[in-house]
């Protein structure tokens, strides 16, 4: 099995607010960043804590811009985010920086 | 702030509690073993362990590469682990230099590399720090009496997974004369977590 996102991929985290426990933190949704690397695989805690079935999935370091966050501030922000709560970003250009 | 975790220590202290309670019961838990683990654990974490390590990586270039790129492994060479009897965990050492600072967080609740800074500090854990640091660094930077440079970028590290973070300061200028442990006892527990120069 090969990871999704590779480094450099532009990606969107997904929007839903969940009623249930979530690593997705609120403030990271809906947001566009950067995969900075792959972490391995581990289970999603939002379902494995509600004892739903799921296999490990792969965890990214994915960077922020804090405007795309926040709308203001310079610096970035890394959150690390399962790959069901990644979708690529439509017609994203692999960033090389 | 997702609001997923709640409740103050003493409540989380209780339903800990409980839950052993509800183990040993069913003879899934030994409470002594338990004990045990804990002990053994936490009397081996501790700030000395990270600071250890970046004074290392300060004095040995070799040591230092592979730190960034598998602290893991990096750690078994000075006989340390994420591990500690328990699982162990990804570490990731993020690297300050003359252009780039790292402060870590964990914004959900309070996730932390207790097996190389030991037990994490109340403010760490704070609402406060939380919510501020991931918005506004610079300014929670100098609330620690810490005024980075405006031209040096910060990157904050929001530990929400399975990895947990260490910051490797910058070496302070000077002091080419010192040996490892001089150099160990220059870094704080601060300077491991980004709101401290070193």
């Amino acid at each position: 099995m090969t990871d999704r996102f590779g480094p450099g991929t532009r990606v969107q985290t997904s929007r839903s607010d969940p009623p249930h426990h979530s690593r997705l933190p609120r403030y990271a949704r809906g947001a566009v960043g950067t995969i900075v690397e792959t972490q391995g695989r581990h289970l999603l805690p939002d379902d494995h804590a509600r004892g739903l079935p799921c296999d490990p999935l792969p965890v990214y370091t994915v960077r922020f811009p804090a405007r795309e966050l926040f709308d203001e501030g310079e610096h970035s922000v890394t959150v690390d985010i399962w790959e069901s709560n990644l979708m690529p970003v439509e017609g994203a250009e692999v960033d090389q920086g | 702030m997702s609001g997923e975790h709640h409740g103050t220590d003493a409540a989380l202290a209780a339903q800990v509690r409980h839950v052993e309670s509800l183990l040993e019961e069913r003879a899934l838990l030994d409470a002594a073993e338990l004990d045990r683990a804990l002990e053994a654990f936490l009397a081996r974490a501790s700030p000395a362990n990270g600071a250890r390590v970046v004074a290392r990586a300060w004095l040995d270039d070799g040591f230092r590469g592979r730190l960034l790129t598998d602290a893991n492994s990096a750690l078994v060479e000075l006989g340390l682990s994420m591990g500690g009897g328990l699982q162990e965990q990804r570490l990731k050492v993020v690297e300050n230099t003359a252009d780039a600072h790292n402060v870590i967080v964990c914004t959900l609740c309070s996730c932390y590399p207790i097996a190389l800074l030991g037990p994490s500090p109340t403010w760490y854990k704070s609402e406060a720090y939380r919510s501020r640091v991931v918005r506004e660094p610079r300014s929670v930077l100098a609330e620690f009496g810490f005024d980075l440079d405006p031209a040096v970028e910060i990157t904050v590290w929001d530990a929400s997974a399975e990895t947990r973070y260490l910051v490797l300061p910058r070496r302070p200028a000077g002091g080419h004369a010192l040996d490892e442990q001089d150099l160990t006892a220059l870094v704080t527990r601060n300077g491991l977590i980004g709101v401290a120069p070193v």
